[in-house]
Order: C-alpha cells, then structure tokens, then sequence
C-alpha cells in the first residue's frame, strides 16, 4: 500500500433495521475496511433501532416474513456467515469504520445514548453526514 | 515456490477470507507472500480487486478440485 494514496471513502445511510438489509450494509463495511476503505455508517429511523443495545441481535426479516427470520438465521450459520455482531466487531478492529446515530432519531424514538451499543462514535444530524458524503467515492442508501 | 505466510480460509464465505488475508498481510513486510486457500467462488474476482485496491501483486491464482490458491506479495 503506497503511503500517497489517499484513502477512498464511503458514506452509507442505513435507514432499514430489517436483517436482510442490515446484512448488506456490514458486509459492505466490514470488506471497505478490509480494503482500506474509510466507511462512514449514519442510522437513521429503523436503522438507529438495531444500534440499541440488543438490537442486532433481535432484527429479523420485515413484514410477513418474520416468521422465517430463525430459518434465515439457520442458514446463515448453516453458510459460515457471521452474526451481524460478530460483523460489526471485525468492523471495530479494523478501525476505520465510523458509527453516527441520527439526533433526530432518537429524539422522535426516545432513544437515549445510555441506550446504544458503546460502538457509537458520535451522535449527528444531517449536515454532518453530507460534509461527508458530499467527499465519498461511494454514497448508499440501505 | 512456498509463500512466507499460509492461510487457510477454506469453507468460510464473504467477506471472511478477505478479512483474514487483509489481517494476516497487516503483519507482513512489503515483499513477502502470502498464500490463501479458499472455496467460495467469489473470492476470485473479489481478491483480484482486494489486491489491487491494497497496491499487492496477485502473483497466481490456481484452481483444484473447488479450491482455489491465491498467491499474493505484499506492496
């Protein structure tokens, strides 16, 4: 890795709180920060819920399909897929993954800092997010 | 050829086998090689970008009985 070479970065807002759309996002995060990719995480609506303490843990599928949410974790497992608690660990030791919580949010939930996952680096509101999305090589809305 | 650092990533899916060869090249001085062996079908094209994004050299990619062996130097 050639020390002039500016990082690339991505910027992805994560507003579904559902495991099929959680699974993308840290699989995305996880291989950028393998890449040296600066990945900038900002969940917002049911995205901020599975930042709550447990909340990864309990996403399941959304709507009618929740019922299959302990099959598809079956077959997570089944695959070698790690958790997505395991995901967002590797992502942390990677170190340059960045997790913001949307204020607004949690004002309209009642979710308070004491309710987060320690991970959290900051909490944010959406001019934060442009500065750094307006500079990301990769921009996603999941 | 032996290669200066051996990683098994055999049975595991992305993005594991990325992950581990992004932590074992972390230790490693530029030069050195490392081998990975993996089965997913994915982790062809996906070390072929993970190595040229990182500034490695994929030396060779061999392919044997659904395993296949990346050899990679460090940059």
């Amino acid at each position: 890795m050639s020390e002039a070479k500016k990082p690339k970065k991505m910027a992805i807002i994560v507003h579904s709180g559902s495991l099929d759309k959680l699974y993308p996002v840290f699989m995305l995060s996880s291989t950028g920060a393998a890449m040296d990719v600066e990945t900038h995480l900002f969940f917002t609506f049911w995205g901020l819920m599975a930042l709550k303490k447990g909340g990864l843990d309990k996403a399941g599928l959304p709507g009618l399909m929740t019922i299959a949410t302990g099959m598809m974790k079956g077959k997570i497992r089944d695959a070698k897929v790690p958790t997505l608690t395991e995901l967002l660990k590797m992502c942390r030791q990677m170190g340059n993954v960045k997790i913001y919580a949307c204020s607004t949010t949690m004002e309209i939930m009642g979710v308070r800092k004491e309710d987060l996952i320690p991970e959290v680096d900051d909490i944010v509101g959406a001019a934060s997010f442009l500065n750094i999305a307006l500079d990301a090589d990769v921009q996603l809305f999941i | 050829m032996s290669a200066d650092v051996e990683l098994d990533a055999k049975g595991l899916r992305c993005p594991m086998p990325i992950m581990k060869a992004t932590k074992a090249i972390k230790e490693m001085k530029p030069g050195q090689t490392l081998r990975v062996q993996a089965t997913d079908p994915g982790s062809k094209r996906d070390f072929e970008g993970w190595a040229r994004n990182g500034g490695h050299a994929l030396l060779s990619v061999e392919e044997a009985n659904g395993v296949y062996t990346y050899t990679i130097k460090k940059g």
